[in-house]
């Protein structure tokens, strides 16, 4: 029987994610290029990606693009908006999950997911950066430190500097007068977890928390922000190491669909 | 004879009627400031019935400040008004027409500048700050009708008490700038008619309870001008009247305003987001899904039997009512004009109107089951919005609600 590959594109603000699935159902590969919208980091991550697979474009039978540049993907056959990708993603990876908490670089969402791993409802970050990727970012250029050490660092704390101030320019300030004091900047990286938890949080509870409760987007790899969202929201979060691809897992999982049902199948989409 | 063809009579579209209201209106208050008359800055929901019987000649900040954003005036006189020390924070309908106060100008929008302000906080409470600027800069009077915010589902007695005495004084205030004289019969008169002014605006936009719709949602935001500024017409009972006529015959014809087919209706809460109607509105009109349900719009259809309902019908404005009612009225659209989901604008202007909306949003999920979405918008000012967020909330909104559509149709077959 032939096999059916697909192809799903993830181009975010910050990341570039490309995922290739069998039949849909089979993770073939995916690939995430620290490099976002209007940058090569698109084809890079397709690059990648087919390579592992030994796979062209040519045995594409469908690809589905999502994320911010999901419209400037030319190559798609569709876009579906992030928010069911992830959902779709979320429920492949982790199964049976009703809450997803995705935090990217430029937006924070919460998702309830129905006992179908369906999308019933979502909520989303104000037009602010406060609480995602993009304030983390800032805060960790400001620490001359890379952003994948941020997770590490906060494990090593000893206390804790709050941050005060949820605006992105402002908290800047706050984290420069904060290290002109010569505290710890382990403790203030721990602040500002907890200042994108805090605001996260209030955002989550908007759409109500139901276990299990799973992370995805880049922000999911840094172990100090989930542990801070737990404590803020009272419950385990699952993570996983292919919670950044859930985006371009999801948009497989549609571009299997859309495929069976232009062959006349059933696609549930 | 007979075989003289007649000029074939076209009778004109409501729309037109509609229009040519409006366009009068501030004509005549041109005129009448051209002949020396005073002419008033009027609150949107200022009980028109005192001025229309007393023939004088207002018009309206809220409309001139949402036609120059609809034109792409607003950042230029917010920004104006910034430069004069207004806060970014304050309504950009206040800022623009505190801006417009300044310049006396406006290629998007003029009208007369004014010889006196009527304030009315029952929709607004900045308002009175605003309209407090306005008359202590130009030197003029203000008259101002005080709706406090009301926390009991109805307006009580004391309510209406305290509405009339103040009714009493803005009509005695009037008088004395006017120099006219009130004639209690003919404010029956204009009681009357804003009456029938009221009942036909709210008759044509209850026909969103048809499905599909026999109108697009975003005609309101046009059609709403004649509700605002000349309730108590006659020609706008007329052209309202006439609106009905032509929904009904959508209805029967199976035909809608909205040209393309109705695949998802929905709420749309809050102040349109002027300065971006053309993309908020292409957006929802590219996947097919027309607004069915607005309380904005019907904010303007006041219906009352005598002077005492008169007063708490402008209690009845939706940010002067209790949380509770304010929800109730949702929930009766939601429910009447069979809405599939709700997308809310979060209007940085209104404090007032988006402060609760979190919570309405809440408990409209809960109540109803239909998905929200909340945007970040302005009703004027174009520096608060994002398209690209606006699109994607949109797009999660549209998949929700095809996927609730498809969910329902997989259930009726099975049945």
């Amino acid at each position: 029987m032939k096999k059916i590959y697909v192809m799903g594109v993830d181009v975010g603000s910050a990341t570039s994610k490309c995922a290739i699935m069998q039949d849909g159902s089979e993770l073939l590969a995916g690939t995430v290029i620290d490099m976002g919208v209007g940058s090569s980091g698109v084809e890079k991550a397709i690059a990648k990606t087919l390579e592992d697979t030994g796979l062209t474009m040519d045995d594409m039978s469908f690809i589905v693009a999502t994320g911010y540049g999901r419209n400037n993907y030319e190559k798609a056959d569709r876009s579906v908006s992030e928010l069911s990708c992830h959902a779709k993603g979320a429920h492949f990876i982790f199964g049976g999950c009703k809450t997803i908490i995705d935090i990217g670089g430029q937006d924070a969402k919460g998702m309830k997911l129905d006992e179908n791993g369906e999308l019933k409802n979502f909520v989303m970050n104000e037009k602010c950066a406060a609480g995602t990727g993009r304030f983390l970012d800032v805060m960790a250029k400001i620490l001359s430190v890379d952003i994948s050490q941020l997770g590490e660092m906060d494990q090593e704390a000893t206390g804790i500097i709050p941050i005060s101030s949820t605006c992105t320019v402002f908290a800047e300030s706050e984290v420069i007068s904060s290290l002109a004091k010569n505290n710890n900047p382990k403790d203030i990286v721990k602040g500002i977890h907890k200042s994108v938890a805090s605001r996260v949080a209030g955002l989550i509870n908007r759409v109500g928390v139901e276990p299990k409760v799973v992370m995805t987007g880049g922000v999911s790899k840094n172990i100090g922000v989930v542990k801070a969202l737990e404590k803020e929201l009272g419950v385990d979060i699952e993570t996983s190491p292919k919670s950044q691809l859930a985006g371009a897992i999801g948009a497989c999982i549609f571009a299997y669909n859309y495929y069976l049902k232009e062959e006349g199948g059933n696609g549930n989409v | 004879m007979s075989d003289v063809q007649k000029p074939e009579v076209k009778e004109k579209k409501a729309k037109h009627l509609l229009n040519d209201i409006v366009v009068k209106h501030y004509q005549d208050a041109w005129d009448a400031k051209k002949k020396g008359e005073p002419v008033g800055w009027c609150a949107s929901n200022f009980p028109q019935e005192i001025f229309e019987t007393l023939d004088i000649k207002v018009v309206y900040p809220e409309n001139q400040a949402a036609a120059i954003a609809a034109k792409g005036g607003g950042g230029r006189l917010c920004e104006h008004a910034e430069s004069q020390g207004y806060s970014n924070d304050i309504c950009a309908y206040a800022r623009i027409s505190l801006a417009f106060m300044d310049v006396k100008h406006c290629e998007e929008m003029d009208m007369p500048q004014p010889d006196f302000v009527l304030c009315c906080n029952n929709i607004c409470n900045c308002m009175i700050k605003w309209y407090e600027n306005i008359a202590k800069e130009l030197n003029i009077p203000m008259i101002l009708i005080d709706v406090p915010y009301n926390d009991e589902y109805e307006a009580e007695e004391d309510r209406v008490a305290y509405l009339k005495s103040q009714f009493d004084f803005a009509i005695k205030q009037l008088e004395e700038i006017s120099g006219k004289k009130w004639d209690q019969k003919k404010f029956e008169k204009v009681m009357e008619i804003s009456q029938r002014t009221g009942r036909a605006w709210l008759e044509a936009t209850g026909f969103a309870k048809y499905t599909p719709s026999p109108y697009n949602g975003f005609d309101l935001f046009n059609h709403m001008a004649v509700a605002v500024c000349a309730r108590g017409k006659e020609e706008s009972a007329i052209a309202f009247e006439k609106l009905i006529e032509e929904y009904k015959e959508n209805v029967a014809e199976g035909k809608s305003t909205f040209r393309d087919e109705e695949k998802f209706r929905i709420l749309f809460e809050g102040i349109a987001c002027w300065p971006h109607l053309r993309n908020t509105y292409t957006k929802l009109k590219e996947a097919g899904v027309n607004v069915c349900g607005t309380v904005y719009a019907d904010a303007f259809g006041y219906i009352y039997g005598n002077t005492d309902e008169l007063m708490k019908a402008y209690c009845g404005t939706p940010n002067a009512i209790s949380y509770e009612r304010a929800l109730d009225m949702r929930l009766k659209v939601i429910k009447e004009n069979n809405i599939d989901g709700a997308l809310i604008h979060i209007n940085r202007s209104c404090k007032m109107w988006s402060g609760f909306m979190y919570e309405m949003e809440r408990d409209i999920r809960e109540k109803t089951g239909i998905p929200t979405v909340t945007f970040d918008g302005d009703q004027a000012d174009p520096r608060n919005f994002s398209q690209a967020q606006y699109d994607t909330r949109v797009e999660g909104l549209i998949e929700v609600m095809a996927a609730n559509k498809e969910k329902k149709a997989k259930a009726a077959e099975g049945k």
